[in-house]
């Protein structure tokens, strides 16, 4: 019999009930609740009857609503404009009060993108299963955590029963293998990987990424390239437990202390795919081939390396791919263009659950700093995922570098991700942005997303348009 | 949840590869705190000219001739024919809640997104994978002849195009028992609820510290 993957190992920890028909049930240890997905499921239980099973497994903080500047953050929840978003974050406070839920709300400095907090707080810790009712879950699998999003159905199912009915899904290994060259950054690995394999590439499966150019990233990196797994199609994102993980973990606040750190520490040793474990599907990339990518469409498979040409929809042969690269292409408004640095940016966003953690802040202001952003800028924008990234930027003195080079420096949240709040994009508007998705109006109606590392959206920031920031610092 | 066994309905055809759940309903409307109310803003940018607001009236939006569901042909379709990866993105359930608020019943593609397809059972909707060419012939099929139907017989797992020709499909055991029956997944799972203190007997041993009051 051959070995374990990681997954399976993951799997078989919590498998409470396996049953005929193939589908089991699976324990969750814990449970991050946000305000856009959660109040239906509150509502549900309230008119069944029912509480949660463990409520200590639960930890909620508003991120996708809240504003991100200082006028509207200063007063917490009474400071938002928008009433309809101040009414989804107020209930999400009303909700847990009720449930007896911890939450960070808006005037906690540990408020921030869910997918920021559990890490930091060491919520999240190696070996768990970690839902939310948000796809970019699959972010806590950096920590050989088993982490995938769920609709608002199953937050209510597991808030009732502490169990999800799954089936399982299969096993993928996406290795990179070599070194990676500098500037290239785990944005661009992720980002290489969806185009290599596409949005539906990851479909039905678990994907565990290895290999040097993985093993190599912190954890901040790797927890970038396991939140976009879900832009290849896979719900689950995984990377093996080693010293880095374990480096990361020690001494946050919810990390387990004294003999249960040790005990801890020995079980995740093990949290790695055996030698002789079988994937059913293996890629492989080169880390040398790697060089910083920009999406130029509107899925994420639609990118390029900074130095290719942007692919024309008249050079596919596939019907439904030309058709798909067509409206895109239109979309985004390329017509006349060949490079994306043809492109003028109005905003830069540098942010998101995917890379708005102080490494990415702090790789952003070494790109900026004694520049100055493109006058033809509308607005670029840093907002950090967190109160504490914002508070540790701050003790270094990032946020005076952003400032003086003509960012603005927000409160943490979601912001022009999904532009729930007040920060989006105005129809045709081009934006450089470090978040997930660039889909047609996921920046605000009519908006144009590029997504990039941070490197890549500050030296755009400083030059109006994408540059190879490989180039731009040795100016 | 409303049962779904058998039906027929008339057919519309987005002929769209990576539908993505900000297309099938986009963030304004994610602020409800409801779980009704979705479909008037279902495919709002496609749907409709201009940028859709939350509890706004829809009835005077100006509306996109080109998109499908405008075309009077389409008006009460319940089976939505799409293409590949129908679904991808986000884990919002405001997606099937739209399309299920809407009026559709079933949505027949060639592949989705995991977690919208999963979401589609908790909330009576089914979603059906055909093969690539069947979906091309109902596709074809629906283009032929205005009031196309096609029936569902979840029950047989089988698609009826509207000439006849019948397709089979896969589902899971456990999710057709559920769907057929209307059944609440919560309820069937607190049936099990000796197994899951057993499942944490054995677990708070072998790993205690994820049982701890946090940070002890």
């Amino acid at each position: 019999m051959s070995g374990k993957t990681l997954y399976d190992k993951l799997w078989d920890s919590h498998l409470v009930q396996q049953r005929d028909d193939g589908s089991a049930l699976i324990y969750i240890d814990l449970q991050l609740l946000h305000e856009v997905t959660s109040p239906q499921a509150f509502e549900g239980l309230r008119l069944a009857g029912r509480k949660p099973w463990r409520v200590s497994s639960s930890l909620a903080t508003p991120d996708h609503n809240v504003p991100t500047t200082k006028k509207e953050r200063i007063s917490g929840v009474d400071g938002i404009e928008d009433p309809v978003s101040k009414i989804q974050v107020i209930t999400l406070d009303d909700n847990c009060n009720e449930f007896g839920i911890t939450e960070f709300n808006m005037k906690d400095i540990r408020q921030g993108i869910v997918h920021v907090v559990g890490p930091e707080q060491g919520a999240t810790l190696p070996g768990m299963t970690v839902v939310c009712g948000d796809s970019h879950t699959s972010t806590h699998g950096a920590f050989g955590a088993l982490a995938h999003g769920i609709g608002t159905s199953e937050v209510e199912h597991v808030l009732a029963t502490q169990c999800l009915v799954q089936k399982k899904s299969r096993n993928m290994l996406v290795r990179v293998d070599g070194e990676l060259s500098p500037w290239v950054s785990a944005k661009d690995v992720v980002l290489a990987i969806i185009g290599a394999i596409g949005t539906a590439g990851g479909t039905g499966y678990a994907i565990e990424f290895g290999g040097t150019g993985i093993q190599s990233l912190s954890m901040e990196g790797r927890m970038t390239v396991c939140n976009m797994a879900i832009e290849a199609g896979a719900r689950v994102g995984l990377i093996a437990v080693d010293d880095t993980t374990i480096e990361y973990v020690k001494g946050r606040p919810y990390a387990p202390k004294g003999e249960h750190w040790d005990m801890a520490v020995e079980a995740w040793k093990d949290l790695v795919s055996d030698k002789d474990a079988q994937f059913d599907e293996v890629v492989v990339l080169k880390a040398e081939d790697i060089k910083p990518q920009v999406t130029w469409g509107t899925s994420p498979e639609m990118v390029i390396a900074i130095d290719e040409p942007i692919p024309r929809p008249e050079d596919q042969k596939d019907p439904v791919k030309k058709e798909g690269y067509a409206r895109a292409w239109k979309y985004m408004g390329l017509e006349g263009k060949t490079m994306l640095s043809d492109v003028t940016l109005d905003r830069v966003f540098i942010g998101s659950c995917t890379n708005s953690r102080i490494e990415d802040l702090r790789i952003a202001a070494q790109v900026v700093k004694g520049r100055k952003v493109a006058s033809s800028l509308k607005q670029a924008i840093v907002v950090p995922g967190s109160g504490l990234v914002k508070a540790q930027a701050e003790k270094e003195g990032l946020h005076e570098i952003f400032e003086a080079a003509g960012l603005e420096w927000r409160e943490p949240g979601c912001s022009m991700c999904l532009a729930m709040n007040a920060d989006k994009l105005g129809a045709g508007e081009h934006c450089a942005s470090t978040s997930n998705r660039n889909f047609e109006g996921r920046q605000g109606f009519g908006g144009r997303t590029h997504l990039v590392s941070p490197a890549m959206a500050a030296a755009a920031a400083i030059a109006g348009h994408f540059v190879d920031v490989n180039e731009f610092v040795k100016h | 949840m409303r049962p779904f066994t058998k039906h027929t309905g008339l057919a519309a055809p987005l002929d769209l590869a990576n539908v993505d759940t900000d297309m099938i309903i986009p963030k304004q409307f994610l602020k409800s705190i409801k779980r009704t109310g979705f479909g008037k803003n279902l495919f709002d940018e496609l749907r409709y000219e201009d940028e859709g607001q939350p509890d706004q009236e829809c009835d005077g939006r100006p509306l996109r001739n080109d998109f499908v569901l405008n075309q009077d042909r389409y008006k009460g379709a319940s089976v939505l024919l799409a293409r590949q990866n129908f679904g991808c993105g986000s884990s919002r359930e405001h997606a099937p809640w739209a399309l299920d608020d809407y009026g559709f019943r079933s949505i027949i593609a060639p592949s989705f997104a995991d977690i919208f397809y999963n979401n589609c059972f908790k909330n009576g909707l089914l979603p059906i994978v055909l093969q690539a060419e069947e979906v091309d012939q109902l596709f074809a099929e629906v283009a032929l002849r205005q009031g196309a139907q096609i029936t569902i017989d979840l029950e047989n797992q089988t698609v009826t195009s509207p000439s006849g020709a019948t397709f089979e499909f896969t589902v899971d055991n456990f999710r057709k028992h559920c769907l057929l029956n209307g059944l609440d997944d919560i309820g069937l799972t607190l049936q099990q609820d000796a197994a899951i203190q057993r499942y944490e007997e054995k677990r708070m041993k072998d790993a205690p510290w994820l049982f701890l009051p946090r940070g002890q």
